[in-house]
C-alpha cells in the first residue's frame, strides 16, 4: 500500500501541494483529479522520488521512500510522466529494453528477454517493434512508454495524464490495458487525468485536489455526484447514468 | 551495418595515420625520430582520448549535443594562470618555464577551481542544478577570459608573444615525464569511471526516466562530473586549450555510429579524436611545414561544424 504523510512542496516560497495525507488502494485503479495547477502532478512526482518533499514522507509497503535504494524501488514502483521526449533514436524494442534495468544492470538474461517479449504483445506493438519512436503517432509512442514500464514489472504503476494528446480510441484502448493490468496481474495504478468521465468509468477510487489541498476523496460513486464535482471544479456538473456508468455532461 | 565494423574501420584508419606519422620523412634517422615523433603521439592519444571520453559524457548527462565541457570555463582558467604567471613573475620564472611545475599548478589549480565551483553549488538541492553549473561555468569563463585579457593588454609586447604561444594547443614540445603522470591520472579515472560506466545510456533518456530506472541520479551525475572535470584539467594542462575538438569528435562518433551505446560511442569518438589529431598533425607538420599549429585547424573545423550544427538544428524546430 502506499501511503502518504503530510506532504508539502514548495516551490520560490509558494505551497504547490499542502500537508497532503492519503492511502492509495492495493490492486485498484486510482484517479487524481482536479483543475490545473491543483498540483496533482507534483503529488505523483513526490510519490515516485522524482521531487523531493520539503516535508512529509512517503510509504510504499512499510518502507520510507527517501530511505529506499533507489535500484529496489525501480523494481516496485514505476512512473511515466507526460512529456516524453527522449534525445536518443531508440526502436521500440530498445525502448522497452530499458525497462528491464532494475534487474539486469544493463545486461539482458534470458528471463528479461522473456518480460520484454510480453510487454510488446501486451501492449500489441510487435508488428512495429522495430520501428523508431520518431516514425510513430503519438497513441503509439505513448504505448511503447507503457510496454516499457510494463517490462519494468513493477507492482505500483503511476502514470501523469497518460491520456495527453490522445484520441478517443487510443485513449480507450490504453484505459482497458490498465484495467487488465489490475484484473489480470494484480497491479496498482495511480493515474493524473482531466477527462472525469474517463475516471468515473475505469477507476476504483478518485482523489480529488484543489490548490495543493486534497478537498475530497472516495469510491467512484461517493465522487461523481454534482455537488461534490461543483466543488472541485466552480461550475455547474450535472451528472446522468448511462448504460450504469455516470457521465458528467459538463460541456454546455 | 553496425557499430561494430564502423569502430573496427575506424580503428584500422587510426593506425593507418599512426603508421605514416610516425615513418614518413624519416629519411633513415630512426633513432632519432622515433622516440621524439612517438613522444608527440603519446601526447596526441592521451589528451584526444581525454578530450572525446569527456565531452562524450558531458553531452550524455546534460542531454545536449551542442554543449562541450569548456563551457566550465577550464580553458579560460588555464589562459588566466599562464597569463598571470607572466604577469606577476615574468616570462622567465620557474612556474613558466619549468614545464612540470607549470602542469602541476594548472592541474591543481583547475581542479582546485571545479571543487570550489561543485561545492558551492551541490548545496542546494534540485532537478536543475546542472544548467545552474553550465551557468556559473559560463560567467566564470567569462570572468576569467577578461581578466586574462586586460593582463594581456598591460604587459610587455614581448612577454605578449609567450602567452600567444600558450594559447594554441601544442604538442610540439611536451615533457615525458607529464606525459606519464598525465597518462597515470587518465587511467584512474577510467578505472574509477567503469563503477558508473552502466548508467550511461540510461543517463541519455533524461532524468525521468533514470530516476524511474533506479539509477541514484544526483550521485552518479556528481561522480561523472567530477571525472569530467579532471579529464578537462589534464588534456588542458598538457597541450593548451582546444575547445572545439569534443564537440567535433562527439558529434561525428553519433552520426557516424548511429547507436545509443556507450560503450561503442566512447571508443568510436575516442578513435576519431586520435584520428583528427593524429591526421592534423600530421597536415602540420608535412604540408603547412609547423607555419601553424594542429588546434588552429582543429579550431576552424571545429567552428565551421559547429555553426552547420546551431543551423540544423534551427530548422528542426
Amino acid at each position: 500500500m502506499v501511503e502518504v504523510q503530510g506532504i508539502t512542496k514548495q516551490y520560490g516560497g509558494k505551497n504547490v501541494i499542502e500537508n497532503i495525507s492519503l492511502k492509495i488502494p492495493k490492486g485498484k485503479i486510482t484517479s487524481f483529479i482536479g483543475p490545473n495547477g491543483a498540483g496533482k502532478s507534483t503529488l505523483l512526482s513526490v510519490i515516485s522520488r522524482l521531487i523531493k518533499a520539503d516535508e512529509g514522507n512517503v510509504w510504499i509497503d512499510d518502507k520510507e521512500v527517501s530511505t529506499c535504494n533507489s535500484n529496489e524501488l525501480a523494481k516496485k514502483v514505476s512512473i511515466l510522466k507526460q512529456a516524453n521526449s527522449i534525445n536518443i533514436r531508440l526502436t521500440v524494442k530498445e525502448l522497452v529494453c530499458f525497462g528491464r534495468f532494475p534487474y539486469s544492470q544493463g545486461r539482458l538474461k534470458k528471463e528479461d528477454w522473456l518480460h520484454i517479449e510480453e510487454a510488446i504483445e501486451y501492449m500489441e506493438l510487435k508488428d512495429m517493434e522495430d520501428m523508431y519512436l520518431d516514425q510513430l503517432s503519438g497513441g503509439q509512442k505513448q504505448r511503447a512508454f507503457i510496454a516499457m514500464v510494463i517490462a519494468q514489472n513493477t507492482e505500483y504503476i503511476l502514470l501523469d495524464e497518460p491520456l495527453n494528446n490522445l484520441d478517443m480510441k487510443h485513449s480507450v484502448q490504453i484505459m482497458k490495458v490498465l484495467q487488465r493490468l489490475v484484473k489480470d496481474l494484480n497491479k496498482t495504478v495511480v493515474i493524473v487525468i482531466h477527462d472525469i468521465n474517463f475516471a468515473s468509468c475505469y477507476s476504483d477510487y478518485i482523489v480529488a485536489l484543489k490548490d495543493g489541498l486534497v478537498i475530497s476523496e472516495g469510491t467512484k460513486e461517493a465522487m461523481m455526484q454534482s455537488d461534490v464535482l461543483k466543488k472541485i471544479y466552480e461550475m455547474e456538473m450535472p451528472i446522468q447514468t448511462i448504460n450504469d456508468n455516470k457521465i458528467c455532461v459538463y460541456f454546455s | 551495418m553496425g557499430y561494430k565494423p564502423k569502430l573496427a574501420i575506424l580503428a584500422a584508419l587510426a593506425l593507418v595515420l599512426i603508421v605514416l606519422f610516425m615513418v614518413v620523412g624519416a629519411n633513415g634517422n630512426w633513432d632519432y625520430i622515433l622516440p621524439s615523433r612517438g613522444k608527440k603521439l603519446f601526447a596526441i592519444v592521451l589528451t584526444g582520448a581525454a578530450i572525446a571520453f569527456a565531452t562524450m559524457v558531458f553531452q550524455t548527462i546534460t542531454n545536449n549535443r551542442i554543449l562541450t565541457p569548456s563551457i566550465l570555463g577550464l580553458d579560460s582558467l588555464y589562459m588566466l594562470l599562464q597569463t598571470s604567471f607572466i604577469f606577476f613573475l615574468g616570462s622567465t620564472s620557474q612556474a613558466l618555464l619549468n614545464r612540470e611545475l607549470n602542469f602541476l599548478l594548472s592541474v591543481a589549480m583547475m581542479v582546485f577551481f571545479s571543487f570550489v565551483l561543485y561545492k558551492l553549488l551541490f548545496k542546494r538541492e534540485g532537478p536543475n542544478d546542472i544548467y545552474f553549473l553550465l551557468l556559473i561555468g559560463i560567467i566564470c569563463g567569462t570572468f576569467f577570459s577578461s581578466l586574462s585579457s586586460f593582463m594581456q593588454m598591460v604587459i610587455d609586447p614581448n612577454e605578449f608573444m609567450t602567452i600567444q604561444d600558450r594559447m594554441f594547443a601544442s604538442f610540439n614540445n611536451v615533457n615525458t615525464d607529464i606525459l606519464w603522470l598525465s597518462a597515470l591520472l587518465l587511467l584512474l579515472c577510467s578505472l574509477y569511471f567503469l563503477r558508473f560506466s552502466k548508467y550511461l545510456d540510461i543517463l541519455s533518456l533524461g532524468r525521468d526516466h533514470a530516476v524511474n530506472l533506479g539509477v541514484p541520479y544526483d550521485r552518479v551525475v556528481k561522480r561523472l562530473l567530477i571525472i569530467i572535470f579532471v579529464l578537462i584539467a589534464i588534456a588542458t594542462a598538457l597541450v593548451g586549450p582546444m575547445t572545439f575538438l569534443g564537440l567535433l569528435v562527439a558529434n561525428v562518433a553519433h552520426e557516424f555510429l548511429k547507436t545509443y551505446k556507450h560503450g561503442a560511442l566512447i571508443i568510436g569518438s575516442v578513435l576519431i579524436s586520435i584520428i583528427a589529431l593524429v591526421g592534423g598533425q600530421f597536415i602540420v607538420e608535412r604540408i603547412f611545414t609547423f607555419s601553424t599549429t594542429v588546434s588552429v585547424i582543429i579550431n576552424f573545423i571545429g567552428g565551421v561544424y559547429f555553426i552547420y550544427l546551431l543551423l540544423r538544428r534551427n530548422k528542426a524546430w
